[in-house]
C-alpha cells in the first residue's frame, strides 16, 4: 500500500498551522510574489513567515513544500532563483516547479532539495514525467486532472518516481499551465503572473431584482439569479450568450469542484502516493474542515476501515462536486 | 466609489431615522473600544491590507439598525456604527447577516463558501474585499470571543446564546 500522504494547502501562516494541527502530513505554500500560482492579494508567506512556518512544521513531523510553480517571462528568471535560494536556506523540503529553467537551476544549486513536478508542467505521459526525471531529478510528479485510475496505474508502472493527484478543490479545465483565457481579457497571465482572475479587475454587481453580475476586465463572465449558487469569477466557468443557443450556457464548465474522497481506496491501491488538496486562497474553515475529513479518511482506509468522509458539499464551487476524469472520461 | 444608500433603501434594511441613531449613540464606544484594543493585540494585520489600509469599507449586517464603515489605517483606525440613511461613500461593501459576518471575521465559516451560497454579497473594490479577508484569516485567535471577554460573564453569554441561535437556524 502507498504512504497516501496528505498534501495540505497553507496560504497564510495561520492556514499553515492550522492544516499541521488538522492532520496534515506536508503542507504547500508560497512567496507574496508572481513565482507561484495563487499570487493573491493579502495572500502568501513573507521570507520571515516562511522561516516561522518552517519551524512550527517541523516540530510537528509535517514538510513543508514550497511552490515555485509559475514560468518566468523570458530573460526574467531573478525572482525564481532568489525564491528557490531563500526556501533552501530556510529549509523547505520540496520545490514544486513547473519550468524547466526553474528546475535546473534548483537541480544544479539546491541538489539536497526534492523537487516535485507541479500540475502546471502538464506532465501526463510517462516518456514526459521520465524526461524530467533523469534531467532534473525530480522525486514526485503531481498528475494533471485529466487521467482515469487504470490510466494512473498503468503510468505507475512506467515511471521512476511518486505519482501525487489532488482529490478535493477547485477544478480548472483547461490543459494545466497553458490556459490564456485571463490574459485575453485583462493582459495578466495566469501561468506568469501567478493570477486567473484577479481581484482587481472582477465586479460584482447585484441587480434590482436580486441578481447577481460578475464581470472580469469590464465583461460580464455570468448572472446568478437570487437564489441560484455562485462560483468564481474565472472565465471558463462562465454563462455566455452564443448565435446557437437561446439562453447563455457554460460553454466550457460550470462551476463545480473536484471530490474523490469515494474513490481512496482505489486510487491507495493504483500506487498514488500523495493526496493533494487544493485551495491555498480558502479560509482557515475550510482548511480545517477538509483535512480533517480527509485526515481521517486516510487513516481509516490504512487500518483497514470503511472510510465515512464529511460532507463536503458546502465548500464546493457552486456547491456541486464531480469525480471528473477520475471516474470516465466523458466528465465534460 | 459606489453609494450604497439606494441599495440599502431598495432592500427596505431597517435603520434610518431616529432609532437608528440613538443605536449608532449606544454601541460607538463599544465600537472604539473593540477595534483599538484588536488592533493593537494583533498588528501583523495591517500588513497584508497594504494600499487598502485607507479604504472605507462599509460591513452591512442586514438585520441590525446600522453599518459598520471601517477604515483600517493603523495611523487613524475608524470603526463606527452608521445609520443606513447616512452611509458614506464605500470603496466596498461586505453584506450578510450578522452571525455569518461575525463568523467569518473569526474564520468559523468559510467567505468564499458563504459566497457560493449566496449568503454573502460583495461590491465595489474587489480587491480590498480580498486583501481585508485574507489579512483577518490569518488572525489568531477569535475577534468574537475577545470582545465578549470585555465584558466579562455576561458578554461571553450573549455571544454563545448568539451563536446557538445561528447554528439553530442553519439546521
Ligand atoms: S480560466 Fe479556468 S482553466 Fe483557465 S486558469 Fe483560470 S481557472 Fe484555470
Amino acid at each position: 500500500m502507498s504512504l497516501a500522504e496528505l498534501i495540505c494547502p497553507a496560504g497564510t501562516p495561520a492556514a499553515l498551522r492550522t492544516a499541521v494541527d488538522a492532520g496534515a502530513d506536508a503542507v504547500y505554500c508560497g512567496f507574496q510574489d508572481a513565482t507561484n500560482a495563487r499570487n493573491f492579494p493579502g495572500l502568501n508567506f513573507t521570507p520571515e513567515e516562511l522561516a516561522a512556518a518552517v519551524a512550527y512544521a517541523h516540530a510537528r513531523g509535517t514538510k513543508v513544500l514550497l511552490a515555485l510553480n509559475t514560468y518566468p517571462p523570458a530573460g526574467k528568471v531573478d525572482l525564481w532563483r532568489q525564491a528557490a535560494d531563500i526556501g533552501a536556506r530556510l529549509g523547505v523540503d520540496a520545490f514544486i516547479v513547473a519550468d524547466m529553467g526553474v528546475a535546473d537551476y534548483i537541480a544544479r544549486t539546491h541538489p539536497q532539495v526534492r523537487l516535485h513536478l507541479s500540475v502546471q508542467a502538464a506532465a501526463s505521459s510517462p516518456e514526459a514525467i521520465r524526461y524530467y526525471c533523469e534531467n532534473f531529478g525530480v522525486k514526485r510528479v503531481v498528475l494533471p486532472r485529466i487521467l482515469t485510475i487504470p490510466e494512473i496505474r498503468q503510468i505507475r508502472t512506467e515511471i521512476p518516481c511518486e505519482i501525487e493527484t489532488f482529490i478535493f478543490g477547485n477544478h480548472g479545465l483547461m490543459v494545466e499551465g497553458r490556459c490564456s483565457l485571463t490574459n485575453y481579457l485583462t493582459g495578466q497571465s495566469t501561468n506568469m503572473d501567478g493570477v486567473c482572475s484577479p481581484a482587481s479587475d472582477v465586479e460584482y454587481r447585484r441587480e434590482a431584482d436580486g441578481s447577481m453580475s460578475s464581470q472580469l476586465a469590464g465583461f460580464t463572465i455570468d448572472c446568478f439569479g437570487p437564489e441560484e449558487k455562485a462560483g468564481y469569477p474565472t472565465i471558463c466557468k462562465g454563462r455566455y450568450r452564443t448565435d446557437h443557443r437561446e439562453d447563455a450556457y457554460y460553454a466550457f464548465e460550470e462551476p463545480i469542484s473536484l471530490n474523490l474522497s469515494r474513490l481512496l481506496p482505489e486510487l491507495i491501491d493504483a500506487g498514488v502516493h500523495a493526496f493533494k488538496i487544493e485551495g491555498r486562497q480558502r479560509s482557515k474553515s475550510y482548511v480545517r474542515g477538509v483535512v480533517s475529513a480527509f485526515r481521517k479518511a486516510v487513516d481509516d482506509i490504512r487500518a483497514g476501515r470503511q472510510a465515512d468522509i464529511a460532507d463536503l458539499v458546502a465548500l464546493t464551487e457552486g456547491q456541486k462536486q464531480t469525480q471528473g476524469a477520475f471516474e470516465t472520461k466523458k466528465w465534460r | 466609489m459606489i453609494s450604497v444608500t439606494e441599495q440599502a433603501s431598495r432592500t427596505r434594511l431597517p435603520g434610518e431615522g431616529a432609532v437608528a441613531r440613538l443605536a449608532c449613540a449606544v454601541v460607538q464606544p463599544l465600537l472604539s473600544r473593540v477595534v483599538r484594543r484588536i488592533a493593537a493585540s494583533h498588528p501583523s494585520v495591517f500588513a497584508r491590507l497594504g494600499a487598502h489600509q485607507s479604504t472605507d469599507f462599509l460591513i452591512d449586517p442586514v438585520e441590525l439598525p446600522f453599518a459598520l464603515h471601517l477604515r483600517p489605517d493603523p495611523r487613524a483606525l475608524v470603526l463606527r456604527a452608521v445609520p443606513r440613511d447616512r452611509m458614506p461613500e464605500a470603496g466596498a461593501v461586505i453584506r450578510g447577516k450578522f452571525l455569518l459576518l461575525l463568523e467569518l471575521i473569526d474564520s468559523e465559516e468559510d467567505g468564499d463558501a458563504a459566497f457560493f451560497s449566496r449568503d454573502l454579497e460583495v461590491s465595489g473594490d474587489t480587491e480590498a474585499v480580498v486583501r481585508l479577508r485574507n489579512a483577518l484569516d490569518d488572525m489568531d485567535g477569535s475577534i468574537a470571543e475577545e470582545t465578549a471577554a470585555m465584558f466579562g460573564r455576561p458578554g461571553r453569554a450573549i455571544l454563545a446564546r448568539l451563536r446557538k441561535s445561528y447554528a439553530e437556524a442553519r439546521t
